[in-house]
């Protein structure tokens, strides 16, 4: 056979090999969405395997907003069967996935997670309220007279309230495609926001100007988008103890002698103040299943079993080592119910 | 004096700081390659300092029975009862049975975080392969947590790191320790078990495998199909506007940034023709749009760089051009195109960019067994632990990039080689 002849007859083997996948069916779930649910959902997945012997279900990390697109495109094996997500479905979000035929969509929340602002541990301890977050990282900050807004002007914390240290303002969190800093937005800094009287009243007459305000963060260099990375950042304050980082509270678990998380409104993160709720910074954590795949992609059922365990998402669970925190005791059995006799959401649930 | 004098004088006056100029050069370059080779060498030094603990892993030593009741198993050729069983049991009263005088819930939770959470696992799969020691007992080593694996490794050398202990583990360890019961041995998890989100459990070959199917298909589509490109445009093809055009094309598609055949890849294989995500398959037909033009450049240049005298005695002997080509300009040329097609390959094999769009950046346990089963690759491998919580993962990561450059080494050598090997000057 000469050279012509095999590349010829190579080329003809490639394109029916390359065909040949295209009709079959898929045996592994499929599971997309928030980078932060990821190190849980992976957990539950390879015990899952381990486990049951079957096939382990493949897990991508694109983010809360994009697991979401991709969920939403449609029904069948093509689409992912479940998505994580570290905030709740949006309506847009579900009327999407409505109109593409995505109808029965089972919603369940496997506990909390909490966002830390941490220091480097050779660095003096820092006590910071909301309100000073706020002050320290928007664009723009209430100037002397009610109803003025100027560019931010403070430079140290020490002139954002006396009380704090005098070191420069310095602070290294996620980018703005990150679901962490968009909690880290809602809650720590329209959290403070609304403490300023006329800003809280200005929720009422103009809800964008609001977010506005209250959701913008700085771009001069103090608050220094460190990428989705949350370990780099943590090398950057063990090199710079003059910053801080924005991330989620297992790195802080993971990283202890590194670094510390600072107080806000004089509580400590920790996994008891967290799951109590008295740590304000922290957001629940969500997946979202589509039942008609239910039965149809194999392995759905024992999946969900294994997530809504007690020894997966209990107090004592797995999960919990991860540093996931747990839900309360009544609402996890709720919720474990509610999931395994996959009953759907109404589209009457107070969607943003 | 005559001219020539002067001349001879002035070149004279001007040798010296000539021949300055030559050794200040010298100088230049030498310092220009130390500093590469430095750059290397703190890359190189930085990555196995970090990731050469990662070859060895904690093992603890305790008599495990193979108590039918315990697991509630008492048959193991029963694949229901297997699945059910409750194999944590196992190591928690090995444990137990070491450790008699603990009490207390928190405690006893301490006392099987000693243990990996696949231990159990791992004694299940020892009972299938010798199912003789069902309510037997036998003594066992038993992989350890990551936290203690790190902090075992840490104490070793001297610089305890304790922070994720609590006292009384670190008492534990230490009593094992004199016992001669915990000790570090050869990590083969690493190389024989795909990822996993337990530091311990995580291997290197599933994402190894994956690159190798990856790159297969990728040499056998890009192979082919770029040596024949070559041939034509360099044999057979006019020169005109059509084929110059084309020529800048492919230069220019040499340059494109990888993340665009990604996008690429997505719009025209996954939602068009409908590929799966995540397989070897798609991550070969992304990679070879990329690596194609570079295949195709390498080729025409090594067809170039033979001598147009084979040609015109070939054609002399009354060969076809078709004869001309496949019999003599193609052996002669393959060298330089191997060389150019490992190159290519070396590059393919690093590349994360276009593999985030088709779904490859995932997390994937089983390790896969064909081009259509879910994949992942070498370097995404590194991605996605090096993003990982947990500190064990530090070393996991340096070791995997130590493990991606070997093969990066291996490649790269044997293009040398085989040019050496091979080439023909004339």
């Amino acid at each position: 056979m000469s050279k012509g002849k095999i590349i010829f007859s190579a080329s003809i083997i490639l394109t029916s090999f390359l065909l040949a996948p295209l009709s079959t069916a898929r045996d592994t779930i499929e599971v997309v969405g928030s980078s932060t649910v990821y190190p849980f959902s992976t957990v539950v997945a390879e015990r899952y395997g381990r486990a049951s012997g079957k096939p382990t279900p493949k897990i991508e990390s694109t983010g809360s907003g994009g697991g979401m697109k991709l969920f939403c495109g449609g029904l069948g094996t093509n689409y992912p069967d479940i998505t994580n997500s570290s905030r709740r479905i949006k309506m847009s979000e579900f009327k999407k996935c409505q109109s593409n035929g995505v109808k029965g969509i089972i919603e369940v929340q496997i506990g909390y997670d909490g966002i830390v602002v941490a220091n480097s541990v050779t660095a003096e301890s820092m006590d910071l309220s909301r309100k000073d977050i706020f002050l320290a990282l928007a664009a723009k900050v209430p100037g002397e007279k009610e109803g003025q807004l100027i560019d931010n002007p403070y430079s140290t914390w020490k002139q954002v309230n006396a009380s704090l240290p005098d070191i420069g303002i310095e602070v290294l969190g996620p980018p703005p495609t990150s679901g962490t800093r968009d909690a880290f937005a809602e809650l720590a800094m329209e959290g403070g926001c609304k403490k300023i009287d006329w800003i809280a009243a200005l929720k009422k007459t103009d809800k964008n100007a609001y977010k506005q305000v209250c959701h913008t963060v700085r771009e001069d260099g103090r608050y220094i988008e460190a990428g989705e990375n949350d370990n780099l950042i943590v090398q950057k304050l063990e090199a710079n103890p003059a910053a801080l980082g924005v991330f989620g509270f297992s790195f802080l678990d993971q990283n202890a002698d590194k670094v510390q998380g600072a107080k806000i409104e004089s509580v400590s993160p920790t996994f008891e103040s967290i799951a109590d709720k008295s740590y304000p910074i922290s957001r629940p954590l969500f997946f979202y299943v589509k039942k008609a795949h239910v039965g149809v992609v194999p392995g759905m059922k024992g999946f969900l079993k294994e997530f809504t365990n007690e020894r997966a998402w209990g107090e004592d669970g797995y999960l919990a080592e991860k540093g996931m925190i747990p839900l309360p005791t009544e609402m996890r059995k709720a919720m474990a119910k509610n999931t395994l006799s996959l009953i759907p959401m109404t589209g009457q649930e107070a969607l943003k | 004096m005559s001219k020539a004098t002067e001349h001879l004088s002035k070149i004279k006056h001007s040798l010296a700081g000539r021949n300055r100029a030559e050794a200040r050069f010298r100088w230049y370059g030498r310092i220009a390659i130390f500093i590469g080779l430095a750059a290397v060498a703190v890359l190189f030094g930085d990555i196995i300092n970090k990731g050469h603990g990662a070859f060895r892993t904690t093992y603890i030593n305790l008599d495990v029975s193979y108590d039918q009741d315990l697991i509630g198993v008492n048959n193991l050729a029963d694949s229901e009862q297997l699945s059910a069983g409750n194999w944590d049991a196992l190591t928690k009263s090995a444990l137990r049975a070491k450790f008699p005088n603990i009490s207390g819930r928190s405690d006893k939770r301490r006392l099987n975080n000693l243990l990996s959470n696949g231990a159990g696992f791992d004694l299940k799969d020892r009972l299938l392969e010798s199912p003789q020691l069902l309510g037997k007992t036998e003594s066992v080593w038993m992989l350890a947590d990551d936290d203690i694996d790190t902090y075992y490794k840490s104490w070793l050398a001297g610089e305890a790191y304790a922070a994720r202990l609590s006292d009384k583990q670190v008492i534990w360890i230490g009593e094992l320790h004199q016992q001669g019961l915990i000790k570090l041995q050869f990590n083969s998890n690493f190389f024989m078990r795909g990822d996993s989100r337990e530091p311990e459990q995580a291997g290197i070959l599933g994402a190894a495998i994956g690159s190798f199917l990856t790159l297969i298909v990728t040499l056998m589509l890009s192979f082919p199909i770029g040596v024949c490109a070559a041939i034509y445009l360099e044999e057979f093809a006019p020169k005109n506007r059509w084929t110059d055009f084309i020529e800048v094309n492919i230069n220019n598609l040499a340059a494109v940034p990888s993340i665009i055949f990604g996008l690429l890849g997505l719009a025209i294989f996954i939602n068009f023709f409908h590929v799966p995500r995540s397989v070897p398959l798609i991550g070969g037909l992304v990679l070879t749009l990329m690596t194609l033009p570079t295949i195709i450049i390498t080729s025409r240049a090594a067809i170039k760089s033979v001598p147009p005298s084979i040609r015109e005695a070939a054609l002399g002997m009354g060969a076809s051009r078709y004869q001309v080509v496949l019999h003599h300009v193609l052996p002669l040329a393959l060298p330089g195109m191997l060389t150019g097609a490992i190159i290519g390959m070396a590059q393919a094999l690093g590349e994360t960019a276009p593999l985030l769009m088709i779904g490859m950046v995932a997390f994937i346990v089983d390790i896969p067994s064909g081009f259509s089963d879910p994949a992942t690759v070498l370097p995404v491998q590194i991605f996605l632990w090096a993003d990982s919580p947990e500190r064990a993962f530090i070393e996991k990561t340096s070791a995997a990039i130590m493990v991606l450059l070997s093969f990066l080494i291996i490649m790269n050598t044997s293009a040398v080689w085989l040019r050496k090997r091979l080439e023909r000057r004339w």
